[in-house]
């Protein structure tokens, strides 16, 4: 199978997605719908991504596969929770319909990731990563603080930022949509996890599952599975494989996820300040044009025209960052889990080796003592089967993870190389025509 | 008419006037220039030094004498009111030499005798006098280079060399060159603030101390940071004489001149902080600042009133714009810091990838990254002395215009002020006449007289400087604005251009990127 993917964003025109994603939400005090409606980056054509619109943002070969076709049709931001509205088409016979939805949270992908991670069945596989939990708090905490600087600044300032701030909730949302799309993709696409009943029932059930979030006392659970695990990781990495392809994978992940996780975080930061440099160009056009109404002179055509391009070159720049952001860091961000997923296989497969291994010293030992050699034999046999199993299917993962990891690549340094190319000449052309009237004003 | 007279018809004719009568044009010319600005005969006596004031107070008599009876001498009554030693000058001096100029005749004084000859020379634009300087066009241009550190320790200082390039003839040589300190730029300002200030003419501001900056260079600290403010003090002196030199009246000020020129100079130490100089500056300012709230000024004249607000609220703006480009600029810096470190982050894991294909192409992008901080990097230099020195510059000039206006507020004050000490003598002299003292009355009411004949004599004065001052002003705020517009669209023109060759360099990188990217199979 040959599977693409990665979180994209879709970048459809402002007013309705293709999925039509409506936020209630009190944004201040505008009315909700249209507040959200805006998208203050958009300025047109040009500045529209020409990704695909059809059903899929994440390219799955899904052509082949009409078996099953999972996707986020909807979702719907309320205050402090969203709700995703998952739409199946499937020409499965273990569901009731052939295309139905349901709506879920995000709680509701946490249990069926876990329900995975827990199924003893599919230790042999690189378990898709979880989607990370949606996080507008940043977002909300700015859109507070305009909202208590109301007074200070002038109202186009104020309207421009809430502009922003809006734009930029915007997109994170539709970015925690995607990452939830991509998760479910990823399940419906593999050959073993789609036939899960926990996924059909989190697929089917138009019910609310009753999934309550960890409580206190579950969470310091984990937290303690965590460290042990961890370091049973460490003991178990020790042990030498003879398989050389393993070995080989070992070392090859550790490595990788670390320079991945640094990657991501400079990554991030690099775009964060490209964002703040955006930011200052925003309100050096705004006082450009103050003082361009103010001056009575001859240079008030200049600071106008130049306020204008600011303006645009401004939407330009917040849109390279957008770009970066999509293209590169959440590539990283999703490489980033992935590998962690892939270590967690192998750290099973290590764990199955090492409980293989000592299945086999307990059998010599039983078998020199002569005592509970049966009991040993079963339990040899039992590790040992484990182990194969394991690390036949761990085997062909490690494969795909590659081969989609480098087209999720490719595809994605080719988009950002594109993207950049574009918005630069779009730059470009704008500065050059405005310095060709100014000049031409002189 | 006065363009047949030898001397120029104006008195206080120092050996300048002569150098400059070179040809029958330069006559012409020189006498245009001093009627472009007749208040003061300021280029001429400003050009002189200070020990020769009182010559000059003779010299204007004597000619007085001679031009007496013509009635086309414009400024034969002019001179009468030449009193260098008046007891209001002193208060308006804050340090250096006391100012050699007098102001001479006000404009209302001149059109009753003006001729048909000099009226064709009012006519004339002010624009092309000032084009017309001694038969010079405005050709100058100065450098400022070459940033040595003398000396060791706390008393180190930076030597800049300043280099003058012009054909004009005020100069002795057509290329000058001199090393100067710090401090003796600050002095030029200060002598060039005292003179020319409390008349009215907007004296461009020095670089300002910084005692941080100084210290880490006289330390030796041999760091990016020193190297850039040393850099960052080289050009903001530079665009300092360049103003100064663009001022006519200041072009040619004999400090300016001398400056420019001689090899010694004299070292300026009334520019130290915490010299007594410094420490009498900073009581003046006091002292200013709490006058200036008590002066309530009537406004009679709009224009003034219009351009205070014009320029308060440009004060504001370019502030404020100021501080934007100066956290763009930081944004910038800070980019090009962590896209390098992206960089360096890409490559590594374009080490470990072991698909040799995307190995590649992540080395590639390491590579594009790289280049593009450079490319930051150097924005980040053009918006700092291309867009943000040249704001912090005009937020500076801004002050020097609105103390400019304050000094037009002085003057007004100081000339009300007489004003009303006058009608308290003519009150008292009027008592006098109804007093019943035979015998003291004649003697107190001579000297009533006399004071009283003195004070009209200096409210007619402080009328006059305050018109005085107000055409100054007027003619200044004018010239400034001039030039403001030429230096605003200068730099923005320059600055949108290192935008686009910006971008034209980042589409350079990605257009050679993108077949890496592609070629991953």
């Amino acid at each position: 199978m040959n599977l693409i993917l990665n979180p994209t964003l879709d970048e459809a025109p402002p007013l309705r997605t293709h999925r039509g994603i409506v936020t209630s939400h009190d944004f201040l005090t505008t009315p909700p719908a249209a507040a959200m409606m805006q998208e203050g980056l958009d300025d047109g054509p040009d500045f529209l991504s020409e990704e695909d619109r059809g059903p899929r943002a994440v390219n799955v070969d899904l052509q082949t596969d009409a078996t099953l076709q999972v996707d986020i049709s909807d979702a719907l931001s309320e205050r402090d929770k969203v709700k995703f509205t998952v739409h199946t088409k499937s020409t499965l016979p273990n569901f009731k319909q052939n295309e139905f939805s349901v709506v879920r949270q995000h709680e509701e992908f946490i249990w069926l990731h876990d329900s995975f991670v827990e199924n003893e069945e599919y230790a042999g596989y690189i378990i898709p990563p979880a989607p990370p939990r949606p996080d507008f708090d940043a977002s909300r905490e700015k859109l507070q603080k305009l909202g208590e600087g109301e007074g200070s600044m002038t109202k186009e300032e104020f309207t421009k930022m809430k502009q922003e701030l809006e734009a930029e909730y915007l997109a994170i949302f539709k970015k925690t949509v995607a990452m939830h799309e991509v998760f479910l993709c990823r399940v419906a696409a593999h050959p073993v996890l789609r036939k899960d009943l926990n996924f059909h029932v989190f697929l089917e059930y138009n019910q609310d599952l009753s999934v309550r979030g960890k409580n206190k006392r579950e969470k310091m659970e984990d937290f303690f599975k965590n460290v042990v695990k961890s370091a049973d990781g460490v003991l178990v990495a020790g042990v030498k494989d003879v398989d050389d392809f393993f070995e080989h994978e070992k070392t090859f992940l550790l490595e990788y996820h670390n320079r991945v996780k640094d990657a991501s975080a400079k990554s991030d930061r690099m775009i964060r300040s490209h964002k703040s440099a955006a930011d200052d160009i925003n309100r050096i056009a705004s006082t450009l044009y103050t003082l361009g109404t103010q001056d009575s002179t001859d240079v008030c055509k200049f600071f106008l025209k130049v306020s204008e391009l600011f303006e645009k070159t401004r939407k330009i720049e917040a849109r390279v960052a957008a770009d970066e952001d999509l293209k590169l860091a959440d590539l990283l961000k999703y490489y980033l889990r992935e590998s962690q997923a892939a270590k967690d296989l192998l750290y099973r497969r290590g764990r199955a080796l090492v409980d293989y291994e000592n299945a086999n010293k307990a059998l010599d030992k039983a078998r020199a003592k002569n005592k509970d050699v049966l009991q040993a034999e079963t339990s040899q046999q039992v590790c040992c089967q484990k182990f194969e199993k394991i690390s036949e299917s761990a085997k062909q993962e490690l494969i795909d993870f590659k081969t989609r990891r480098v087209a999720a690549f490719r595809k994605n340094l080719v988009e950002l190389a594109e993207l950049e190319l574009k918005h630069a000449k779009g730059n470009l052309q704008l500065l050059q025509s405005c310095l060709g009237v100014l000049k031409g004003d002189t | 008419m006065a363009a047949e007279m030898e001397p120029p018809p104006l008195g206080n004719a120092g050996e300048t006037d002569f150098r400059e009568l070179e040809d029958g044009e330069d006559l012409f010319v020189s006498t245009v220039t001093t009627l472009e600005y007749p208040e003061p005969s300021s280029p001429e006596p400003a050009s002189l030094p200070a020990e020769d004031i009182s010559i000059n107070s003779n010299g204007p008599k004597q000619k007085d004498v001679s031009f007496d009876d013509d009635p086309e001498d414009l400024f034969a009554e002019a001179t009468e009111e030449v009193s260098l030693d008046s007891p209001e000058r002193e208060p308006i001096l804050s340090d250096g030499p006391s100012p050699a100029i007098t102001p001479v005749t006000p404009t209302t004084m001149l059109t009753p005798r003006m001729d048909l000859g000099a009226a064709d020379m009012f006519e004339r634009s002010l624009d092309e006098i000032e084009e017309d300087n001694n038969g010079d066009t405005f050709d100058i241009h100065i450098a400022v280079s070459d940033p040595e550190k003398v000396g060791d320790g706390m008393n180190a200082y930076m030597g800049y060399k300043v280099t003058t390039k012009t054909s004009m003839t005020i100069f002795n040589k057509n290329e000058t060159t001199v090393r100067r300190r710090f401090s003796d730029f600050l002095g030029l300002h200060s002598k060039l603030a005292s003179k020319y200030l409390h008349i009215g003419y907007i004296v461009p501001p020095a670089p300002e101390k910084s005692i941080v900056g100084m210290t880490k260079v006289k330390v030796g600290k041999e760091d990016l940071s020193s190297a850039e403010f040393v850099e960052k003090r080289r050009s903001a002196l530079e665009r300092y004489l360049m103003r100064t030199v663009k001022h006519p009246v200041l072009l040619k000020d004999p400090d300016v001149i001398m400056f420019l020129e001689s090899s010694e100079l004299p070292r300026a130490v009334s520019t130290q902080a915490l010299s007594g100089a410094g420490i009498l500056r900073m009581v003046n300012k006091a002292a200013d600042a709490v006058n200036k709230m008590t002066i309530k000024m009537n406004e009679s004249d709009a224009w003034f009133e219009e351009k205070h607000q014009q320029f308060e609220n440009l004060d504001l703006q370019l502030r404020k714009l100021h501080a934007s480009v100066e956290s763009l600029v930081c944004h910038r810096k800070e980019l090009s810091v962590n896209t390098a470190s992206f960089a360096k982050s890409a490559a590594m894991l374009g080490n470990s990838e072991d698909h040799t294909a995307l190995s590649r192409a992540l080395s590639q992008l390491a590579e594009v990254e790289e280049k593009i901080d450079r490319l930051h990097q150097d924005q980040a230099y053009a918006d700092f002395y291309l867009f943000s020195e040249l704001l912090g510059d005009y937020v500076r000039l801004i002050t020097a215009v609105k103390s400019v206006f304050d000094q037009r507020m002085k003057t007004w004050s100081k000339w009300q002020d007489t004003q009303l000490l006058l009608q308290k003598k003519r009150e008292s002299e009027a008592k006098l006449q109804f007093a019943n003292k035979p015998d003291k009355l004649q003697q107190a009411k001579d000297e009533i007289k006399e004071v009283r004949s003195t004070l009209e004599g200096k409210v007619e004065q402080g009328e006059k400087d305050f018109e005085l001052i107000s055409k100054t002003i007027r003619k200044e705020v004018s010239r400034f604005e001039k030039e403001r517009v030429k230096d605003f669209k200068a730099v923005i023109i320059k600055y949108l251009e290192s935008l686009v060759q910006t971008q034209q360099q980042l589409i350079k990188y990605w257009e050679a990127f993108l077949p890496e990217a592609k070629a991953i199979a």
